[in-house]
Parts: C-alpha cells; sequence; structure tokens
C-alpha cells in the first residue's frame, strides 16, 4: 500500500500546501503563485493516474505492447492552457490594484476599503 | 525510482515557497517548481504535456510574473496574523483527500478502471480512426476537439481580460526618441543583440517544426504557439517595446487572436453545412482518415496562431503599462 | 439545421465574440452583440419545444460516439436554463449602449462586448454538455471573462472584488477539477450518463465519497452558498450595472444547475443523500443563508449591495427546495431559478438606470425617486414585492411550491421560518419605498430626469414577465414539473 499510493500522498501535500499559500498570504502577487502550485499539483495527480507499469509514451509505434493513457494527458494540456490563462488575469489585476490602491496587501488594501465606506 | 525523488524536490521547494518573502525568488522557484514537474511527466510518459508545462510552467509563467513584479514591487510583508483558520481548513481538505486515496486503484497497475474503459479505444482505434501515431493529438484534436476549442477560446477569453484591464491608449511615438533609446541600448547589449538576431530565426523555424510535427512525436500548436510568442517577445526585450511595437503592430495581433479562434470554428461549421456534426473532419474530403488529418492540421494553426498572438498581447500589455507608469513618475517629478 | 440547434446554441456567441474584434464602431458591435444574443434566445425557444414535444436530444460533437467523443444532451432542465440564461441576456443588452456610456471608457466597449458574448456562450456550454471536463473548460470561460467583466466597474473597489472573486472562483474551479478527476479514475469515463451508469458499481468507495465531497464544495464556492457567499456582494455592487444585471440573473443558477445535475442524474438520489447529510446540511446553510443575508440586506446603505445580499438569501431559499428532495420540492427550486432570474434581473437593470442618472445608488439617491423617476421606481417595486411573494407576481408561485413540498414533507417548522424569513424582504424593500414616495429628494437632485427609453423598455418587458409568469403560470410550471419528473425518474 505505502508503494502503490506514495505518489498520491506526496501530490496531496503539494496540493496543500498551494492552497494553504492561497488562502493565508496577504501578498496577491503570492496566492496567484499558490493557485499555480495548486493547480500544476493536481496536473501531478492526473497524469500519475495515467501511468501503467512498463508502459511507454502513447504514441503508436512497432513492438509496442503496453501504452500509458493518453486521456488524462489531454485533459490536462487543456488544464494547464487554462492555468496559465487565470495566472495571466490574476495577475493583471494585482498591477491594476498596485496602480490604484498603491499596494498589493490584502490587508492594506482592505483597511483603505473600509475607510471609503 | 526517479519519480519519487522528484516528487521529494517538489515538496522542498514549495516549502520554500511558503517561507520565502522575496517575492523575485518565489517567482524563480515557481519556475524551478514547474521544470521539475515537467520532469516528472517526463518520468510518466506523458511528454505531450512535459513540453506544454516546461514551456508554460518554466517559461511564460515566470516571464509573465517577473513583468508583475516589476509594476508591483518584490518583496511581501509579513502578515501578522497567525493563519491558524488557513491551517485548519488546509488540514481537514488534506485528511479528507488522503482518505480519498485509500481506496484507489494502486499507482501503476494497469487493471485500474482508466485503463479498461474508453481509453483502450483511442489506442486500439485511432490508427484506423484518425491515421496518425500520436494517439494524444488524435484525442485532443479529433475525439475530444470540442474541448481543444473551448481551450483555444480560453485563451483568447485570457487575452481579450487582460487588453481590458491593461491596454493604454498610447499617442505616436517620436521617432527619433525611439531611435536614441534604441542606440542606448545598443550599446549595453550588443553581444546579446548579435546573439539573439542569430538565434530568432532558429526559435522560429522551431516553432514551425513543432506545429506541423505534432502529429508524429510531442508537440502541436500550443506548444508551437508559446514558441513563437518567445521569439518575438526576447525581440521586445532587447530591442525595447518602442521598436518591438513598430515591427508588430498590435491591432494586427488582435486581429490574428481571432482568426486563430474563427479558423478552428470555421473547420466545424464547414461540417456542419456539409450535413455532419460540428468538428466531424471527415466531411472535410471525400476518404474520412484524409478529413481527419486536413481538420487536425487546419485546427492546430487555429490553436497556434491564437496562443502566439495572445501571448504576445498578454506580454506587450504587462510592458506597456511601465511606460504608463514610467510616465506618470516623471510627471510627478515636473511638478516639483 | 434544425438537427443541429444544440451546439448552434453555444457556438453562435462563441464564434461571435471573436468577429466583434473585426468591427470597428461601438454602436455596429452592440447593435451585432444583441441580434447574436436574439439568436440565442430564438435557439434555446426552439430547443425548449423540441425537448418538450420529443424529449431528450442528443447530439454528437466532431461525430464520434459518447463515450470516446463529447456529446450534448438537452432535457428538459437544461432547456429551461438555456432559455432563461439567453432570454436574460437579451433583455438585458437592449440597455447596453446607453449604461456603459456612462460606465466604461469608449476604447474599452468592444472588449465589454467581447466578453459578454464569451461569459454568455460559457454559461450556455456549461448547461448544454453531458461531459464533465468539458463542464470544467467552460466553466472557466464563463469565469474569466466575468472576472474581466467586474473589473470594468469604475470604482477602483470592483478590483479588487474582481481578484477576490477570481481567487475563490479558481479554488472552486480547482476542487471541481479534483472531483471529475476521482470520478474518473473510479470509472474511466467523463460522459455523464456513462458516469451514472457506472458509479453504483464503485458506490461504497471512499475514493467516490472523497470525490462528491469536494464536488459538492467546489459548487458552493460559485453558488455562493452561505458561508461560501463572501466574494459575491462587492462582485455584483461594482461591477458595470450591466454586468450586475446579467450575473445575478444567471450565474449563480448555472452553479445550482450543476449540482441538481451532478446529485440527481449523475450520483443519485440515494447516494447523493445518504453519502453525506446533505439534506441537513443544506436546509441549515440554506435557512441560515436567508436569515443572515436578509438582515445583511436590511443594514445597506449602497442599494446594488442590498439586492446582491437579498441574492445570496435567494439562492438559500433555492438550497431548500432542493435538500426537501421530492418531485414538489425540486420543482420549487426549479421555479425559483426561473422567477428569481426575472425578479433580479428587472431590478439591476432598474438600479443600472438609477446609476445613469446620479452616478451612484446610494440609499441617499432614492429620496423622492418615486417623483423624479416614477417608471424606474415603479419597477423596482414591483420587482420588490416579487422578492418578498405577493400574490400576481412570479415570488409568489415559487414561495408557494416551496411551502407545499415542505408540508407535504412534514417539515413545519421549516416552512414557518420561511415565512419568517420573507418578513425580513419586506423591511428591506420597504426602506426603499420609504424614502422614494415619502421622502423629498436631496438637494441637487431635484433636476433628475427619468431615465431613457432605452432603459424602460427592457425593464418593464422584464417586470411585465413577473407579473404576467405569475398569473399564468402554464410554462414555467410544466417545464419546472416535466424537468422534475424527469429528473426522478418518474413518467409524468
Amino acid at each position: 500500500m505505502l508503494i502503490g499510493l506514495y505518489n498520491y500522498w506526496v501530490v496531496v501535500v503539494l496540493m496543500m500546501i498551494g492552497f494553504y499559500i492561497v488562502i493565508a498570504n496577504g501578498n496577491l502577487i503570492k496566492k496567484i503563485v499558490g493557485l499555480s502550485i495548486f493547480q500544476t499539483s493536481v496536473f501531478i495527480f492526473y497524469i500519475s493516474m495515467a501511468k501503467v507499469d512498463g508502459g511507454t509514451a502513447p504514441i503508436l509505434a512497432e513492438g509496442i505492447k503496453q501504452y500509458s493513457n493518453p486521456l488524462p494527458h489531454v485533459l490536462i494540456l487543456t488544464a494547464i492552457v487554462v492555468g496559465i490563462a487565470t495566472t495571466a488575469v490574476g495577475l493583471a489585476l494585482a498591477v491594476r490594484i498596485k496602480e490604484a490602491y498603491g499596494s498589493i496587501e490584502e490587508e492594506e488594501i482592505q483597511a483603505k476599503d473600509n475607510l471609503d465606506c | 525510482m526517479t519519480s519519487v525523488f522528484l516528487l521529494a524536490f517538489l515538496v522542498v521547494i514549495a516549502v520554500a515557497i511558503v517561507r520565502m518573502r522575496d517575492l523575485l525568488a518565489v517567482s524563480m522557484l515557481l519556475g524551478i517548481y514547474g521544470l521539475l514537474s515537467a520532469s516528472f511527466f517526463v518520468t510518466m510518459d506523458a511528454v505531450d504535456v512535459a513540453f506544454t508545462e516546461a514551456s508554460v510552467g518554466a517559461g511564460i509563467s515566470t516571464l509573465l510574473m517577473l513583468a508583475a513584479i516589476t509594476l508591483t514591487g518584490r518583496s511581501e510583508h509579513p502578515t501578522r496574523h497567525k493563519p491558524v483558520l488557513a491551517l485548519f481548513v488546509v488540514l481537514i481538505t488534506g485528511c479528507l483527500l488522503i482518505y480519498g486515496t485509500l481506496d484507489m486503484p494502486y499507482f501503476g497497475s494497469a487493471d485500474a478502471p482508466i485503463h479498461l474503459h474508453v481509453a483502450p479505444h483511442y489506442i486500439n482505434n485511432s490508427m484506423q480512426e484518425i491515421g496518425i501515431p500520436n494517439i494524444v493529438t488524435s484525442v485532443l484534436a479529433s475525439y475530444r476537439g470540442f474541448d481543444t476549442f473551448g481551450e483555444v477560446v480560453v485563451i483568447f477569453t485570457a487575452g481579450m481580460g487582460v487588453l481590458a484591464l491593461l491596454s493604454v491608449v498610447r499617442r505616436a511615438e517620436n521617432i527619433t526618441k525611439i531611435d536614441s533609446i534604441n542606440d542606448s541600448m545598443h550599446a549595453e547589449y550588443l553581444i546579446l543583440r548579435i546573439v539573439v538576431k542569430a538565434l530568432i530565426p532558429f526559435i522560429l523555424l522551431y516553432a514551425l517544426y513543432v506545429q506541423f510535427h505534432g502529429d508524429f512525436g510531442p508537440g502541436g500548436g500550443f506548444q508551437a504557439g508559446v514558441i513563437f510568442a518567445a521569439a518575438i517577445i526576447l525581440y521586445a526585450m532587447l530591442f525595447g517595446m518602442s521598436t518591438a511595437r513598430r515591427v508588430i503592430n498590435q491591432s494586427v495581433i488582435q486581429f490574428f487572436a481571432a482568426i486563430g479562434v474563427l479558423l478552428y470554428g470555421s473547420v466545424g461549421v464547414v461540417a456542419l453545412i456539409n450535413g455532419k456534426s460540428f468538428l466531424d473532419y471527415s466531411a472535410l474530403s471525400a476518404d474520412p482518415v484524409a478529413g481527419q488529418h486536413l481538420g487536425i492540421l487546419l485546427v492546430e494553426l487555429g490553436v497556434g496562431l491564437t496562443v502566439a498572438s495572445v501571448m504576445v498581447i498578454i506580454f506587450f500589455n504587462f510592458e506597456g503599462r511601465r511606460d504608463v507608469l514610467q510616465s506618470q513618475e516623471n510627471n510627478h517629478k515636473g511638478d516639483n | 439545421m434544425l438537427t443541429h440547434l444544440p451546439v448552434l446554441q453555444v457556438i453562435v456567441p462563441l464564434l461571435a465574440a471573436p468577429l466583434c474584434l473585426l468591427l470597428t464602431r461601438s454602436r455596429l458591435v452592440w447593435v451585432f452583440t444583441l441580434i447574436v444574443s436574439g439568436l440565442a434566445f430564438v435557439i434555446s425557444g426552439l430547443l425548449l419545444q423540441q425537448v418538450m414535444a420529443t424529449g431528450t436530444i442528443i447530439y454528437e460533437l466532431g461525430g464520434w460516439d459518447a463515450p470516446w467523443g463529447i456529446e450534448y444532451r438537452i432535457d428538459q432542465l437544461n432547456a429551461l436554463l438555456l432559455l432563461i440564461i439567453s432570454g436574460v441576456s437579451t433583455v438585458v443588452l437592449m440597455a447596453a449602449h446607453t449604461s456603459i456610456r456612462k460606465e466604461i471608457s469608449p476604447d474599452r466597449h468592444s472588449l465589454f462586448y467581447i466578453l459578454y458574448l464569451l461569459s454568455l456562450a460559457g454559461m450556455l456550454g456549461i448547461v448544454a454538455t453531458a461531459d464533465a471536463f468539458n463542464v470544467f473548460v467552460f466553466l472557466e470561460i464563463s469565469s474569466l471573462s466575468a472576472y474581466a467583466l467586474i473589473a470594468l466597474g469604475k470604482d477602483r473597489r470592483a478590483l479588487w472584488a474582481s481578484y477576490q472573486y477570481l481567487i475563490m472562483g479558481t479554488i472552486g474551479a480547482t476542487f471541481i477539477l479534483i472531483g471529475i478527476g476521482l470520478m474518473y479514475q473510479m470509472t474511466g469515463t467523463l460522459n455523464m450518463y456513462d458516469l451514472s451508469q457506472r458509479l453504483p458499481g464503485v458506490e461504497n468507495t471512499r475514493t467516490l465519497f472523497t470525490a462528491f465531497s469536494f464536488f459538492i464544495v467546489g459548487v458552493c464556492l460559485k453558488l455562493a452558498l452561505f458561508p461560501l457567499h463572501l466574494w459575491l456582494p462587492n462582485a455584483y455592487a461594482y461591477a458595470p450595472s450591466i454586468v450586475t444585471a446579467f450575473f445575478a440573473a444567471t450565474a449563480t443558477k448555472v452553479a445550482i444547475y450543476l449540482l441538481i445535475r451532478f446529485t440527481f442524474s449523475i450520483f443519485g438520489l440515494s447516494f447523493s443523500f445518504t453519502a453525506l447529510p446533505l439534506q441537513l446540511l443544506f436546509v441549515v446553510l440554506g435557512l441560515a443563508g436567508v436569515f443572515v443575508a436578509s438582515t445583511s440586506a436590511i443594514y445597506q446603505t449602497n442599494i446594488k449591495h442590498l439586492f446582491a445580499y437579498s441574492s445570496i438569501a435567494q439562492v438559500g431559499y433555492m438550497i431548500i427546495g432542493f435538500s426537501v428532495s421530492t418531485v414538489t420540492g425540486l420543482m420549487a427550486t426549479l421555479l425559483h431559478m426561473f422567477n428569481h432570474a426575472l425578479m433580479k434581473s428587472a431590478l439591476f437593470l432598474a438600479l443600472g438606470a438609477v446609476m445613469y442618472r446620479f452616478g451612484s445608488v446610494k440609499i441617499n439617491d432614492f429620496h423622492g425617486l418615486g417623483r423624479l423617476m416614477p417608471y424606474t421606481m415603479a419597477a423596482i417595486v414591483v420587482g420588490g414585492i416579487s422578492l418578498i411573494g405577493v400574490p400576481l407576481t412570479v415570488g409568489f408561485i415559487s414561495k408557494w411550491y416551496l411551502l407545499m413540498a415542505l408540508i407535504e414533507k412534514g417539515w413545519w417548522p421549516v416552512a414557518v421560518l420561511i415565512l419568517i424569513g420573507s418578513l425580513l424582504a419586506v423591511v428591506y424593500v420597504w426602506r426603499l419605498v420609504e424614502v422614494a414616495y415619502f421622502k423629498p429628494p436631496v438637494a441637487g437632485n431635484e433636476a433628475v430626469k427619468e431615465a431613457p427609453l432605452s432603459f424602460l423598455i427592457p425593464i418593464w418587458l422584464l417586470v411585465s414577465a413577473n407579473i404576467y409568469f405569475g398569473i399564468d403560470t402554464r410554462l414555467s410550471i410544466q417545464v419546472a414539473q416535466a424537468a422534475a419528473h424527469s429528473l426522478f425518474g418518474v413518467s409524468p
């Protein structure tokens, strides 16, 4: 069981580190870094489940019997693209927030907002 | 065995990112994280994914982070409150996930459900039905071609979103001023410039290779688009944004981003007009397999076009914001 | 072409978005967007008619049989949702050209329409598809465009609200991705119908339990279920008026659709309601949402905030109907989704008109509004009455069904609490009515004129729908009933 599930457990640890950075950090850029780690770890999870012992990359060739599963690869290709798209929009927002509030720290922005109200 | 070490390294880097306060270092570490996970994907036989993750995780996203940090400042303030609640939430979520792993099929076992249903069809039949060796490309561009269409639209959306957030209306730039900036950079970056000038044609050539070789090996429109954009971004970094803007017209780039999506969509619409389902490439030719070939070629071209254009749009708009910020600061100084 | 309606529903707005980049003038882009959205509305009408007549429509994308390819599957439930989304989008767009002239700088008008179309197409795509991963892709299209649209608001707080929404939305989407991944791992398939056939085989695994939990939490983040609602009020309050009117009527509904689709059609009733104590959990959270959000609504001075909190409360009612898990309960939820879309789009569009004249929607601006903008204020009053649930408005119909469902089930205390919750709505609506009709305008506001016709026409279209569907309930009840029956697998 230890060897059979080791990969998944490490992936869970990675996911949770990313998740922790997102919700515990006050810096807007760091939060996006956290999201990125969180998502990348989910990719690792998907790719891990596609692996077949003794398999090779899913490119058809003579004399190969066992291929790893191509479907999760396809899904993750799409998900990587979605991830970078989110990162780009998130960073653009952070830049605009810096210009508008003069800060990218959650606490300071919140404080300025409370003054506005 | 390699994969075990790679995973351990990933954990080390993730922990380092948690503890690091310097955002420049954080983005470098994130780049390494991307590169390591790309290496992990290679050990998992996911070569296409590895290629993409290397160009996105280690390439584009690091670049964007750096572009953002130059605008927002690089140091993170220490937070005063103790994140007990966050820790609690993360712990619960993590425990739930670990609990979920207990009934999972073991890693690498060939009789896991995902290897018995759906996927075998792709492995056994894609050669007759589509006729290209790279199964990932077959699934990506044809069996699940609609997902990939969605993916192109996501990238397009990101491009439009960044434009909506960051674009600035700029006045015509003074050509002599551009030339003087250009000359001043020339002395500083002489060697780099010569090297890059020699490199760019090869990068572009490589992008084209990746674009059209995706049927046979790892690669395809997305990776090619990123590499293509990298060449342009490299040029912009060393020859100055103003010069780059003169070479690459912004509205033309936006036009290309739209054309890529429309190219993908119109392949689908042609199938509709021929009375087949949306994105049924067999409608494109009398021979269904030849139709699949043509269809995949065209949609990959659409992907490449949109990805390259959007990457350039995103980078140019981040950099363009810096000019705005600088001119604002200069005005302030002038007022004082 | 009729056989291609399911895919046309999504690709028409999707392909129209990049086409907008090729048009130049703002007015031209607006007309084009309006036509495209109208076309989507017509398509959804035809689809609903077809579904009601012949049953579920299946469309195989790329010509590949499911589960190897992706398929669209339109039944009564998604046909209803498609109608709501494209209908509201079209009516709201009528006022867009006038409204954004005051709220968004001219160089971003085209981008606004492009993002709007992308968001519309994304939501339609989520609803139409029968592939779990395809849901994720279209979810991201609609979310990314939503973040950008909200950030177009002119107040700087729009940026901060949009950022917070982005973080919460992405966490939600990633949770959904984990859930889908675990489901896939246990069954090997992503097709919804195929999943529903294969999940019972692995029903007792801990992995499936985790998959279900992650999916539910992810969806609840998206639908702003109390206590995961914190991103919503500011996002709605600071977004451009048109965006608020569109999202308030549709965005949370799409998430509720996903909840219903996955619990009823995919995981199946017996699993969904036994694996987690979902019934108890949702009744408690739904009620808490109703009370906390309605109470917060009473204390708001920004009226967009007020109705945003009211939206959270209304989500509470929908969730309570869902947790009753009987045909009547589900009908109440579906009816309320339909009706709430009508109320909130009318209300937020009317607030858009106020915004157009005053530049803000503070409670002070409402002083004497009954005299300054009589038609707009009257629309707000009708919308508010509908929100409370007074007979002859749509709000009454859904509350009535909800109460019936609760009484059928014997949940008397919940029924009583819901009635008390409705009284809170009376309080916050009355506050508005009071200042609008019984107070003189604040100094400097006396010269404000009624909103232009480009606002009044769509507002009153929606208000009339509020009354029409409150009296002639054939369409909404028939569809809701058919959808609820088919979800429970009962033949009507």
